[in-house]
């Protein structure tokens, strides 16, 4: 379960428990690999809501379809990938959560607080639904311990 | 760690005391059941205090501005009292901080509704 290795992969099903599971993770691993209080919380808000996304909005909570977490560590970067097996998604048609006419809609933010907290994400279709990445740079306690919080 | 839930009156307003996390599914449903419940009585000046909510995602979020529209579409009015700097920070990204009618102290939010 240590991520010693460069690379852990969890295929989970589409359930509630799969999101806070998700969270759970990601919160040991970016702890393990040394990210600061600040981030450690917004990878594991950006890990749940992309979770969500794959378990609500991709998969349906659908029994017969997974969700594939992994998190791997690549040079600087922490780099998360969640793959669900659901219809896709058109980003075209997701609206800004932040215009004055979406401000009291009731959902919408799950995307939007991912590339607040994170420094990339990138969603684009898999071979079998959506594949969610994404990726926060390694700020070590030796590069000057600068907080990557904007 | 699921939320829960408390009221009592002070002043003619009711106070929710929450706790825990306001996430997709039991959290959210809590929040939504406990503000509905008041508005079917007749409790009409609602304050969410979230001093004791230390987390919260976009379902909660969302629960948050479902509250506040339901409230306020019943001739209601909501607001929110003590809140953590988790949610103040994402209140704040959001936007919402503008929305929300947001007070730190417990005092001078129940005499805001008179």
């Amino acid at each position: 379960m240590a991520m010693t290795e460069q690379r852990v992969s969890y295929t989970l099903d589409s359930s509630l428990e799969t999101i806070d599971r998700a969270e759970e993770n990601a919160t040991r691993i970016a702890t393990e690999l040394g990210f600061a209080d600040d981030e450690i919380m917004q990878i594991s808000m950006a890990v749940r809501e992309g979770a969500v996304n794959a378990v609500l909005h991709g998969n349906a909570y659908a029994p017969d379809k997974k969700v594939t977490i992994a998190f791997e560590k690549t040079g600087g970067d922490l780099i998360i990938t969640i793959r669900d097996q659901g219809p896709g998604m058109d980003l075209s048609k997701i609206p800004n959560p932040l215009a004055p006419e979406n401000l009291l809609k009731t959902s919408g933010r799950g995307i939007f607080l991912m590339r607040s907290f994170m420094d990339t994400v990138e969603i684009r279709p898999s071979q079998t639904g959506t594949e969610l990445k994404l990726i926060k740079h390694v700020h070590g306690p030796t590069a000057g311990g600068k907080e990557a919080s904007q | 760690m699921s939320m829960k839930v408390g009221t009592r009156q002070v002043d003619g307003v009711t106070i929710v005391d929450a706790s825990g996390r306001i996430t997709l599914g039991e959290g959210s449903v809590v929040l939504r059941d406990t503000v509905r419940d008041l508005l079917s009585k007749g409790s009409k000046k609602i304050v969410l205090n979230l001093a004791e909510v230390n987390y919260i995602d976009s379902s909660g979020i969302g629960e948050l501005v479902s509250a506040y529209t339901t409230t306020k579409n019943q001739g209601g009015e909501l607001k929110l009292l003590n809140l953590t700097k988790k949610v103040n920070d994402l209140l704040q990204i959001t936007k919402l901080y503008t929305v929300f009618d947001v007070k730190d102290d417990e005092a001078s939010a129940v005499k805001s509704f008179k």
